[in-house]
């Protein structure tokens, strides 16, 4: 698609386009194909000679039982985060969408966490959730729970979960109103002299209305769980104990700039671009005309 | 409408159990923030306020120095991180606006392969790529620069989507009669264009400020020294471990300095906040 009416210079529009271009040509293309490029290739030791292994890089990582664990910790840790993100935040806004007063104020009062830093969110609730000094956490262990995230790897997962869905959830919440209120107020009348009540307004009504919506919503806390987490992994776990909330992402993070082990870190990036086109692609496919916001 | 009225008080019940659970953790930094580390690290924080607001908060911005940890002056992390954000934000909004002139403006040999390459890059985040990203960065001798932590952030899919959406809204007439008047491209860049942007420009300038202070893994890469470290980083260095017996008057001081100012952008510019975050991302 373009305008009809257009101007003819030849040159000023790649000047126009030059320092976009250039950034993204040398801190986004070219190590995006240094990825590519090492992932099929593996280096000695010393660096001296690079061979072609094609897939091999890929068969090793697919192959490796930590991979496959952070795998798994990435599905169960996205999949409840996203869960509980919706699930608060639809709720959230189906009650401030009711006509009461002060609903701007509660808007206002909900929304701010979005403004926080994943790794500031992290510091606040391991204040928190701090097994001597916290005040959830003391309390959890005099009600005999033994409580200590920095120990037990199921905890510590609970708690990154709640950390990351904290900020995500203001997110949410302000799409899901704003598609409530795209509804037109007439659907809801005729449903309500129909005779239905809240809840079967809301399943019958509300919801399917809203769908484009949750689907969109859907792939945005997808791609959030999977690679905006990280500050909140790094600064509350480490990714442990053990190997309990090791994403992928914090997983690829280790190995290619801690541990420096270039081959099987690169194909790992292979794969996550692979993952995050996937993503990007259907969050595309969500928003195609079907989507109204307020 | 009537029969909803008779159901507000739960209504109201719910949306202020949901404020006040939202906002405990920063009401908990802020006691925090005003008692003395040794009853916060024997556990017996009260949760009202104690008496060290002011002494806590000039030793977090002038010196972070405390029994348990060296930090670096919160004033200066501060002050690092607004430089960030805003050469980020300002970055950002000049580089996709000249792109998404250039591509809604004009015809020209590759226009689609170029549109095609800028959208690609929301497909290839740092963090999928994060060693290649870092031997580039070194290559470039880049790390521990000022260019290094904020070039590389300004390149902007979402940014050149949102100019050209909004660039292909405007009239053909507006052109013509520019042509007409004899002006070139460049002014009519600025005379009508820019002015017309505004209050998208002033919309993607909240979230871009948000997004550039909230930045963490990048800085964690590439600053090294403590002089150019930002105030996210900064407080989780001083959190460290995370052990009991630690200054958490101070990590809670600056915490709740390193999110005031985001916060305050979105509760005072609400509005534009709100308009922002859904152009950004439709």
């Amino acid at each position: 698609m373009q305008r009809r009416v257009i101007f003819n210079n030849r040159i000023l529009p790649y000047f126009l386009l030059l320092p976009q271009l250039i950034i993204t040509g040398v801190f986004f293309f070219w190590p995006a194909a240094q990825a590519i490029q090492q992932s099929v290739l593996k280096q000695d030791p010393f660096g001296l000679r690079t061979q072609f292994v094609f897939l091999d890089n890929f068969r090793t990582v697919l192959s490796d039982p930590l991979y496959l664990e952070a795998f798994q910790v990435t599905i169960v840790f996205s999949l409840a985060v996203t869960l509980f993100v919706m699930v608060v935040a639809l709720f959230l806004a189906v009650m401030a969408d009711r006509q009461i007063r002060g609903a701007q104020t509660y808007k206002t009062l909900l929304l701010w966490p979005y403004a926080l830093a994943p790794a500031v969110a992290a510091v606040l609730w391991n204040f928190i959730f701090h097994p001597s000094i916290g005040i959830f956490g003391k309390a959890l262990n005099s009600w005999g729970l033994h409580w200590d995230y920095q120990l037990n790897g199921t905890q510590a997962l609970l708690l990154v979960i709640l950390a990351s869905s904290w900020k995500q959830i203001a997110h949410n919440f302000l799409f899901f109103l704003a598609g409530l209120q795209s509804i037109p107020i007439a659907v809801v009348e005729a449903a309500t002299i129909d005779g239905a009540n809240s809840w079967r307004l809301f399943r019958r009504i509300l919801f399917p209305l809203l769908s484009p919506t949750t689907f969109y919503l859907l792939t945005i806390n997808m791609v959030f769980s999977f690679f905006d987490t990280f500050g909140v992994i790094h600064a509350l776990t480490h990714g442990g104990p053990g190997r309990a909330t090791t994403t992928l992402m914090y997983k690829v993070y280790m190995d290619g700039y801690v541990n420096l082990n270039l081959g099987h870190s690169a194909a790992q990036s292979v794969i996550l671009m692979i993952i995050v086109s996937g993503l990007v692609w259907l969050q595309f496919r969500s928003m195609e005309g079907k989507v109204h916001y307020a | 409408m009537i029969a909803r009225q008779t159901r507000n008080l739960p209504v109201h019940l719910v949306l202020i159990t949901a404020v006040i659970l939202f906002a405990f953790p920063v009401y908990l930094a802020l006691i925090g923030s005003t008692w003395d580390a040794g009853v916060i690290g024997r556990g017996q924080m009260p949760l009202t306020p104690g008496p060290l607001l002011i002494p806590n908060y000039t030793n977090a911005l002038t010196s972070a120095q405390g029994s348990r940890i060296t930090g670096y002056p919160v004033q200066v992390l501060l002050w690092n991180s607004a430089k960030m954000a805003l050469a980020i934000t300002i970055g950002k909004i000049v580089i996709s606006i000249l792109s998404a002139y250039a591509i809604a403006f004009f015809r020209f040999p590759l226009r689609s392969f170029f549109f095609a390459l800028i959208f690609l890059t929301l497909m290839l985040p740092i963090e999928v790529r994060i060693a290649p990203t870092y031997k580039v960065m070194s290559d470039l001798g880049l790390i521990n620069s000022f260019t290094g932590l904020t070039v590389p952030l300004m390149a902007s899919a979402t940014g050149t989507l949102l100019f050209r959406q909004f660039f292909l809204t405007i009239p053909d007439e507006y052109v013509e009669a520019a042509k007409v008047d004899g002006a070139g491209p460049m002014r009519f860049f600025w005379s009508i264009v820019l002015p017309i942007s505004r209050t998208n420009i002033a919309a993607l300038f909240v979230i871009l400020f948000i997004y550039g202070w909230n930045q963490y893994l990048w800085p964690l890469l590439i600053t090294t020294s403590r002089d150019m470290e930002t105030i996210v980083v900064g407080i989780v260095k001083m959190m460290g471990t995370g052990e009991a017996q630690t200054d958490w008057n101070l990590i809670m001081a600056s915490t709740v300095l390193a999110l005031l100012p985001p916060v305050l952008i979105v509760i005072l510019m609400q509005q534009w906040f709100v308009k922002g975050l859904v152009q950004t991302e439709k």
